[in-house]
């Protein structure tokens, strides 16, 4: 009798998850899945999409912790796959036939596939695209336009940026080095950390924090409190929208140019639906949605169309064509460089 | 009796599976990590793990510079918190004290980094602090007050106040005050009444507060990595750096178990100089 109930409340516990609305399980950026378009998304199939915020670091943290489960889909730098697919294992190879590849930019897809590659398999596809540079309030800080503004005694306590890779990597560009060029070669990529480690330190007294969450560097921004901080064009061009004087400025070394992807763990519970949600995302009038509301361009092909006008002209103004061919694209950061630049970033954050 | 053993082994069972699985095992697998390089098929056990934190001066001296700037904030802590307890506990009227330990309480009812963003606020170069000197005269340009040494070590003390005032109201309670009166009538002045008889009284409830605020500054990372600014490199921070920046599991992990045995050391060797024993502070 007792095993018959037994039997029976399982039985009811394995309906009872299926009966479940299906979901998604999706971890990604802030502000990468807005409200609008989970809501669509739902309505259209059904699933229901369940948002984690993270950034690329974090991500690959919890992916590890549990060998790629946990989530359907994940939304890593295209630079940061190939290593950590090598070592850990954590994604699975994209299923392209299941990719509408007519909605996607076509240099921008085949970069992505190229840069992802494993074992002949690639591990993702491209979402959206920005680049880092400055953001230069003009009416203190005029004619900042390069990486070394950062190293300008003239606007000393007035400047910010991260402790992260893409500073030492714009430092790399601004001390004249090419540091994509040395990523192959770990001695002389140590011999231009150490270089950089030096330049940072001693520039120390010029910095007015090492910012760590983009919305508090704006407000740094807006109130005056710094004049030239390294970040994201799109937290640039929010602040223009306020104050005129402030704006993305694209540095004369190059702004770095990322793009963001979708890769799928290799344990994913809902394959399907991750599929639906990149080609759901990536049709133009869904990721002109995005693009409108983040200001943050796409792998779409057909979306410019659809984008409202000023985040347009954000970018007219911030990216004249030459200003584009000068982007700096990430290649693939091979693994062991990672340990290098930790050890640098403490020293400099340690440093008196 | 049998029924008494199984009903005690019954009660017992959650709090060891709750031990066994969520502290014990997590530990021993970090435990495995840190001996260890590599992942996966190319692991390897090794000790270099630790011998990388005494090799290079980066690592251990952020962990000197931790812990030392945890006994300043355990001390400034205790010295605030000392005559506020003796105050509840002594001075102030039954219904006043309720009171005044809700007040200390009122804090923790937000969040740690609700917190400190609001001493953020507070003390930003275009804060309310600054608004308040420019609009009184009583400075001519803003200052920034955040990002600084003294700054961290304002918000760990008050993040611990909390922590150092109930051990000590509760020891200053258990103090007879015909004991100060005798004192008073025998012709102590105030000093030798602190310190020959409040203080050697409320010596427990001081140790224990003591080792609770030394760790917790110790395992602190949201305070010194958002008021601390540049120079504030914590060793938490470097432990997650470890672990999320570098991708170096083994190397996070055997930094976290010196975090475990030093700041035991550290708890070990005061109790020793202060002469005093773990079990009687427990009790």
């Amino acid at each position: 009798m007792r095993k018959v109930l037994l039997l029976l409340l399982l039985a009811l516990v394995a309906v009872a998850t299926t009966a479940q609305a299906e979901t998604l399980k999706l971890l990604t950026w802030k502000g990468y899945a807005p409200k609008e378009l989970v809501d669509k998304f739902q309505a259209e199939t059904g699933i229901a999409v369940e948002v984690t915020y993270s950034n690329n670091e974090e991500m690959i943290a919890k992916l590890r912790a549990t060998r790629g489960a946990g989530f359907d889909l994940a939304q890593p730098s295209q630079d940061r796959i190939s290593s950590v697919q090598e070592e850990f294992g954590l994604y699975q190879p994209v299923d392209f036939s299941k990719i509408q590849a007519e909605l996607f930019i076509p240099s921008m897809l085949e970069a992505v596939k190229k840069n992802t590659l494993v074992g002949g398999k690639s591990f993702a596809v491209p979402f959206c695209w920005g680049t880092s540079g400055l953001i230069v309030n003009a009416d203190k800080a005029a004619g900042a336009t390069s990486f070394k503004a950062l190293l300008d005694p003239q606007f000393e306590g007035r400047v910010s940026y991260r402790l992260k890779r893409p500073t030492l990597i714009a430092m790399g560009f601004a001390l004249g080095y090419d540091p994509f060029a040395l990523y192959a070669d770990p001695a002389a990529y140590q011999a231009m950390l150490d270089k950089i480690e030096q330049t940072l330190i001693a520039a120390k007294p010029l910095v007015k924090n090492y910012w760590a969450n983009g919305d508090a560097l704006l407000e740094s921004m807006r109130s005056g409190e710094v004049f030239v901080a390294m970040a994201w064009d799109n937290g640039g061009w929010k602040l223009h929208a306020e104050n005129p004087a402030i704006d993305f400025v694209a540095p004369s070394e190059g702004a770095l140019g990322w793009i963001d992807t979708f890769a799928i763990p290799a344990k994913a519970d809902n394959v399907e639906a991750a599929y639906k949600w990149i080609n759901f995302m990536l049709r133009p009038e869904n990721a002109a949605v995005f693009t409108s509301a983040e200001n943050t361009p796409t792998a779409s092909k057909d979306a410019n169309a659809h984008v409202v006008a000023d985040v347009r002209a954000n970018f007219e103004r911030s990216f004249p064509q030459a200003t584009i061919d000068n982007i700096k694209w990430y290649p693939p950061v091979p693994a062991s460089l990672e340990a290098m630049e930790g050890k640098v970033l403490d020293k400099i954050k340690a440093a008196k | 009796m049998r029924r008494a053993r199984l009903g005690f082994w019954l009660f017992l069972a959650p709090v060891l599976a709750w031990l066994v699985l969520l502290i014990v095992l997590p530990h021993l697998d970090l435990l495995v990590m840190s001996l260890r390089s590599g992942s996966g098929s190319r692991a390897s056990w090794t000790l270099q793990n630790y011998a990388n934190f005494f090799g290079e001066p980066i690592y251990w001296l952020t962990f000197v510079r931790t812990a030392m700037y945890s006994v300043i904030t355990t001390a400034i802590t205790f010295l605030l918190a000392m005559p506020v307890a003796f105050y509840i506990a002594k001075v102030a009227r039954v219904r006043l004290q309720g009171f005044l330990l809700t007040l200390l309480l009122l804090p923790f009812w937000v969040s740690e980094l609700v917190r400190i963003y609001g001493w953020m606020i507070l003390l930003r170069e275009s804060g309310v602090v600054n608004f308040a000197l420019l609009k009184l005269g009583l400075a001519d340009a803003p200052v920034e007050m955040l990002y600084n040494d003294a700054t961290m070590i304002m918000g760990l003390v008050y993040t611990s106040m909390l922590f150092m005032v109930v051990p000590l109201v509760s020891a200053v309670e258990s103090l007879d005050d015909s004991l100060i009166e005798a004192a008073h009538d025998l012709g102590a002045g105030r000093a030798a009444i602190w310190w020959r008889i409040i203080l050697p009284h409320c010596k427990p409830g001081i140790t224990s507060g003591a080792i609770v605020v030394f760790m917790l500054c110790l395992g602190n990372y949201l305070t010194p990595n958002l008021m601390g600014g540049k120079n504030s490199l914590w060793f938490t921070e470097q432990i997650y750096n470890q672990f999320i920046a570098s991708f170096n599991w083994n190397q996070g992990a055997a930094f976290g178990f010196l975090l475990l045995a030093l700041s035991s050391a550290i708890i070990w060797i005061g109790l020793k100089i202060t002469g005093q024993k773990l079990g009687e502070v427990a009790s």
